[in-house]
């Protein structure tokens, strides 16, 4: 029986007991599982499923900035709220719609046809041309029908962390953003990591032509800046909804996975216990994903875990540029795109909210990948 | 060193023809047909035919690959879709406008970036390193967007600091007024990244050989760092400047679109939100060869300056 001090302990359990002496690994590790979690619930539809909702005033101002004075006629008046409804579906304006304004293009549209009976509508005559957003186009009009809008008395003069331009709660929509761009970086880097470790694995332990090709698309790729990749597609691709840009980022997102797990599968290929493996007959599928992935996986979860924070990044650019989720969807970056606009009025809460929970996760989540990386290292003095 | 520039040469030719290939493969095939976007709603069929005809869509897709092939080799890709102004028009007249923004950017940022480098590797390994390395990771996590709402809010609409938006004639104007604040959103923006990695440079160096010698010898830790480590740590410094270039190019395009500087970062992000694609096709070819061009003068230069390193 061997003395306990002479027993080999794995990789994993040496790397957990590494990283829980860490104090900043544990605490960022422990805000990521509270956001998956959040992500979870959100997902679930257990919080947030009411983010779309109009409950508040345009504006509201959060509960603890709304009521910190009351002015001085004794009317509890909500700061930076609009009373006034900025934009609502069925209400009517108290002035009449003009009629009897000069239209410059007229003759042109009734050449064209543009013009029906009723002055409002426009369609087109031609039977044979295709509108391009019909589609989106009634499938919008369908969901304002179903959605309920709550008339300007009922709603709350402040809410939780304050409302946008249209009333929807802040924070509900914080929180379903984070759903959004956090799985969304998930899924692209989950799609980039097993792209690049696949290729990476064949390109590294084969070598020959399958190693030629798979280089050849490496620089290819790498040729071009991901941005402008990211762009172009997104260009193509014209937007069709979150489903794109998971694919889109996991496409453009591999070419560093495939580089690192390449080197580890060129280093791993001739070493004894791959040989001996061989030499038992095990095929070469087996000795590549049963006996060598495992002694690669600490770089692949490394790579698994960068990727993820970038692809976070990506898509809130890419939302704030109008690349990314379509309009029913909310992600950190439509709403700083609305922050923008919200910050001329002074209004700051929904900013603050995206800024603050994109922050939180992201340096945790970066801080937890350095720790990680830290663990798995044995080199590195601790 | 001649072999090797030729060598290096002729291995960009299949990178070129794969980016080609993914270029014309994404734009041509994937893309589709842009006729009825670009006729408009109330357009007629012969309309959309014209303009098919007019972007050479209705042929057939080899000859449409090999008038893209013609047209990369000799640089010209015809006009914008939307303004109809000729491509290489676009990049000449909005290089000027991006260089003059991201110049004096990339000059600074190294500067700085290297400088406060070599301050926390002084102090490696204690809080005031650890501390600082952790406001970096923050620093890095908050997008690029907050950072220019929040600094062109308080630092140009609030306190008056700086212009807004905007773009002059004059270089100097450019320069002296329109670009400060970008550069200066810029700055703080590339200076946790920097930071980083310099650092990285830096402390791969002072754990050599040579550095415990000379500190041996009686030399002080001012002379060490800045004589013997900033040395050898510039080479890597600089080649990744260097290496980068293009895709800090590129990289400024937030800016641009946030101060409305006339840049080519500005060019693409219209260029796509248009479906502009003559001159998505062209920015990414150009771009691929910027890029392989500036990877092979950075290695070169790394050559150049660390004689051990050997070229093969």
């Amino acid at each position: 029986m061997t003395p306990a001090s002479y027993q080999g302990r794995s990789v994993w359990s040496l790397a957990l007991e590494r990283f829980l002496a860490d104090r900043v690994a544990v605490i960022s590790a422990a805000i990521v599982v509270m956001g998956l979690l959040t992500v979870l619930a959100s997902a679930l539809d257990l919080v947030a499923s009411q983010w779309s909702q109009e409950l508040a005033v345009g504006h509201a101002p959060p509960h603890w900035f709304a009521h910190d004075e009351s002015s001085s006629d004794g009317q509890a008046k909500v700061r930076g709220a609009t009373t006034r409804p900025i934009a609502t579906a069925g209400t009517s304006n108290n002035a009449p719609t003009p009629c009897d304004v000069l239209d410059p293009i007229e003759s042109e549209m009734r050449q064209v046809g543009g013009y029906s009976s009723s002055q409002a509508k426009l369609t087109p005559s031609a039977a044979d041309v295709q509108d391009p957003i019909a589609n989106e186009l009634s499938l919008a009009s369908k969901k304002l029908a179903q959605h309920r809008t709550i008339p300007m008395a009922e709603r709350a003069p402040s809410a939780a962390w304050g409302a946008d331009k249209w009333g929807r709660d802040v924070l509900d929509k914080t929180i379903k953003a984070a759903e959004t761009s956090i799985l969304v970086g998930l899924c692209a880097a989950l799609i980039a990591t097993v792209i690049g470790s696949l290729l990476g694995a064949f390109s590294g332990w084969y070598g020959g032509w399958v190693d030629d090709l798979s280089n050849w698309i490496y620089n290819v790729l790498n040729a071009i800046p991901s941005i402008l990749l990211i762009l172009a597609i997104a260009a193509v691709l014209d937007s069709k909804g979150v489903l794109s840009i998971v694919i889109i980022l996991g496409v453009t997102g591999w070419t560093g996975v495939y580089r690192l797990v390449r080197g580890e599968y060129l280093k791993h290929r001739d070493r004894d216990y791959v040989r001996a493996a061989y030499a038992i007959g095990a095929s070469p599928l087996r000795r590549m994903f049963i006996h060598v992935l495992p002694n690669v996986s600490h770089v692949i979860l490394v790579q698994f875990s960068l990727l993820t924070v970038a692809c976070i990044k990506a898509e809130v650019i890419l939302s704030f540029l109008g690349f990314g989720v379509p309009v029913d969807g909310v992600s950190w970056g439509t709403m700083l795109t609305e922050a923008q606009n919200d910050l001329l009025l002074g209004i700051w809460w929904q900013l603050a909210a995206a800024t603050l929970a994109m922050g939180l996760f992201v340096t945790a989540l970066s801080l937890l990948t350095d720790a990680l990386r830290d663990a798995l290292d044995p080199k590195l003095t601790h | 060193m001649a072999a090797y520039v030729i060598r290096r040469l002729w291995q960009m030719l299949p990178t070129m023809a794969g980016v080609v290939l993914l270029v014309f493969f994404l734009f041509n095939w994937v893309g589709g047909d842009p006729a009825y976007v670009l006729a408009g709603l109330f357009s007629s069929q012969e309309q959309i035919a014209s303009i098919r005809k007019e972007l050479g869509l209705d042929e057939p897709m080899w000859r449409q690959l090999l008038i893209f092939v013609k047209q990369v080799i000799s640089f010209d890709f015809g006009t914008s879709w939307t303004t109809g102004e000729k491509v290489s028009q676009i990049f000449a007249t909005r290089l000027p406008a991006s260089l003059t923004v991201v110049a004096p950017l990339l000059v600074i940022e190294t500067m700085i970036g290297v400088v406060i480098a070599i301050a926390v590797s002084w102090v490696r390994g204690s809080w005031i390193d650890r501390s600082v390395m952790i406001v970096c990771t923050t620093a890095m996590s908050i997008s690029i967007l907050v950072f220019i709402i929040v600094g062109q809010y308080l630092l140009a609409y609030r306190l008056n600091w700086f212009p807004v938006q905007g773009w002059g004639e004059s270089f100097t104007t450019n320069l002296f007024v329109y670009a400060p604040l970008p550069i200066l959103l810029g700055l703080m923006v590339s200076i946790a990244p920097n930071t980083r990695l310099f650092r990285s440079f830096i402390l791969d160096e002072i754990d050599q050989d040579y550095v415990r010698t000379a500190r041996a010898k009686g030399m002080n830790e001012a002379r060490v760092m800045f004589i013997h480590v900033l040395r050898n740590a510039l080479i890597p410094v600089i080649t990744f400047v260097i290496s980068n270039l293009p895709g800090l190019l590129l990289g400024a395009f937030l800016l641009e679109r946030f101060f409305g500087i006339p840049g080519v970062g500005r060019e693409i992000i219209l260029a796509v939100e248009r479906s502009d694609f003559p001159v998505i096709k062209a920015v990414t070819v150009y771009v691929a060869l910027a890029t392989m061009v500036f990877n092979l003068i950075g290695d070169l230069l790394y050559r150049l300056a660390d004689p051990r390193i050997q070229l093969k």
